[in-house]
């Protein structure tokens, strides 16, 4: 009876993480006047880009059941490519950020071959590639930080006024690809395909999808969304950085996660994965505006994490 | 009982290895009507089903459809020739709606520039026509938008007999459907079956559950060491004697004529 009213509203963890975003924003508003500006949102919002779109390429990867370790990592190496290539070799600057995202991209058909045609375990395979990217990146960069960059890689990290506000326009670049994602995931038959290899993948098999490439797609799409975030990161410090994705790396994961997504796969939407970033970035910059110590901020989102994980674990449970 | 055979296979062999599990098995399938397939652990009943469903490819023999000899590499080449297959594990994607999993795989796009470059779905169309393929099944399930998951086991396996019966041109094939069900569901389920095919498709109905296949097939294929021991006629013979020629205690030469079918 009561069934048929719970059955149009959307399930709770969906949305969850929206009103955990909208709690975070009402307690920090309540904290400290300045967190409730346009500057501040802003400033949030760029702080998120490159976390942003790494966790959509790591969210189409966990909606199939895998995960990705490899991410922040991959993103750095990209990032460290279309520097070099750009200064060092005196490629032009559009070449040289196609060859950061092609480096990123071939990252990610590596991972997906070696899920795909060896069955490797996703876990496994990219905590492997995590360090091969590490080692790479520190080896090609010498460990050194690479400056001097032309105009071009570092315009995304360039902002536009609306009214009293400075937008970047890497932030414009993270919602649009958020808007694109969601389209496909939703609206299309292969977006449609990732939900169902990871709801079930030998129904979706029978059922004559090619769950390979299905999988073997997830994968390289997630290493071009890597690359992209790199030139996010690249504009955003105005550097090549060989020490960036060290922290993004599991805040890509904690976003997916905090974003309602389950880790069993085949569960979750897209734009909670949005939402999800923005609540590690509020958190951050609330608890840094109240003068909290940076280790605080981690510690939150541990526990964070920890509350979606066992929130997805017993809706499951609800479920069956 | 002489309807046209609509699907027919003639001295399959397949070996696995030093195991023969099908050694020269015939198969013949009849318009409208339901055969179940029974046979002991071993009697290449799983074998035959394969091979008739492109699980499997076979070592020697042909299978013919509507009279023409067909290939079958993969179960996609046997969805393609109209053969449709239901499995008894609830081959079904739990957390995407009924109407997704009617149409995984064979999804509707809109028409126009939307369809062809956006490739957008046809979301509308494709809820309409499951309405229509499942109330055209008697189907009672309130929602084609609501998850798989909030649906019991049978009503899932409803959810999988459907998608078959809706995309089966020539043949539905069903692997165990009602092994993993409590009594009231497999009986929905049979009840399911009995409408696909009253809608005029045959059925191959692969099961341990005697009663089941008492109830609702029409001809009953004895699959025994790997051939076809003997057709019969549940009207005519009983479950016992059923049972003694599936385990070999009663010779198939030794079955009364009237009982054969």
């Amino acid at each position: 009876m009561s069934s048929s009213f719970k059955d149009k509203l959307p399930p709770l963890g969906t949305l969850g993480p929206f009103i955990a975003l909208l709690v975070a924003c009402a307690f920090f508003a309540t904290q400290n006047e300045r967190f409730l500006s346009g500057g501040n949102f802003s400033l949030i919002l760029q702080q998120v880009a490159v976390v942003g779109v790494i966790a959509i390429g790591q969210t189409l990867i966990i909606l199939t059941a895998g995960i990705d370790l490899s991410c922040g990592m991959v993103m750095a190496l990209g990032g460290i490519v279309m520097t070099k290539f750009a200064t060092e070799l005196g490629l032009p600057p559009v070449l040289a950020v196609l060859c950061g995202i092609g480096v990123t991209t071939l990252f990610g058909l590596v991972n997906g071959l070696l899920v795909t045609k060896i069955k490797l375990p996703p876990f496994i395979v990219t905590l492997g590639t995590l360090n091969i990217a590490f080692a790479i990146t520190q080896l090609y960069s010498n460990s050194q930080t690479v400056t001097d960059l032309p105009p071009l890689l570092t315009a995304l990290g360039n902002t536009f006024g609306i009214g009293d506000t400075q937008v970047s326009y890497g932030t414009v670049l993270m919602l649009l690809l958020y808007g694109a994602a969601f389209f496909v995931l939703r609206e299309t038959a292969a977006g449609r395909h990732v939900y169902a290899v990871g709801n079930n993948a030998e129904a979706t098999r029978l059922v004559g999808i090619p769950t390979q490439k299905v999988l073997l797609g997830v994968y390289v799409i997630a290493g071009v969304f890597y690359g992209i975030a790199s030139l996010l990161s690249v504009a955003r410090t105005g550097v090549g950085d060989p020490n960036a994705g060290q922290t993004e790396n599991l805040d890509a994961i904690t976003a997916v996660v905090l974003g309602g997504t389950s880790l069993f796969g085949g569960r979750g939407i897209i734009l909670g994965t949005l939402v999800g970033a923005l609540i590690v970035g509020v958190f951050r910059n609330g608890l840094t505006l109240m003068g909290v110590s940076s280790i605080y901020q981690v510690l939150v989102t541990g526990i964070l994490v920890i509350l979606a994980v066992a929130a997805d674990q017993l809706s499951r449970k609800g479920a069956r | 009982m002489n309807a046209p055979i609509v699907m027919q296979a003639k001295g399959l062999v397949k070996r696995y290895g030093q195991v023969t599990a099908l050694d020269g098995a015939d198969f013949e399938l009849r318009a409208g009507e339901i055969l179940a397939v029974i046979g002991d652990n071993g009697a290449g009943k799983s074998s035959l089903i394969k091979a008739l469903s492109g699980a499997t490819v076979p070592d020697d023999g042909e299978i013919l459809l509507d009279g023409r000899p067909v290939q079958f590499k993969s179960p996609i080449d046997a969805r393609r020739a109209g053969i449709e297959t239901v499995y008894q594990d609830l081959a079904v994607a739990p957390a995407m709606t009924i109407a997704e999993n009617l149409f995984l795989g064979r999804e509707i796009r809109r028409p126009g520039i939307l369809g062809d470059i956006f490739r957008m779905l046809d979301k509308k169309k494709m809820l309409a026509e499951s309405i229509a393929r499942m109330q055209d099944l008697k189907v009672g399930i309130r929602s084609m938008t609501q998850a798989v998951e909030t649906l019991s086991g049978g009503q899932r396996q409803c959810v999988a007999v459907a998608r078959a019966a809706a995309f089966a041109q020539h043949v539905v094939i069903m692997d165990e459907p009602t092994a993993a069900l409590g009594v009231k569901e497999g009986n929905m389920v049979l009840e399911l079956i009995r409408r696909v095919r009253d809608k005029g498709l045959p059925v191959v109905l692969i099961s341990h559950n005697m009663p089941h296949v008492f109830e609702i097939a029409d001809r009953i294929h004895v699959a025994r060491l790997g051939r076809r021991a003997a057709v019969l006629n549940p009207k005519k013979i009983s479950m016992s004697d059923t049972v003694a020629v599936m385990t070999g205690a009663m010779r198939p030469e030794d079955i009364p004529q009237e009982c054969l079918a």
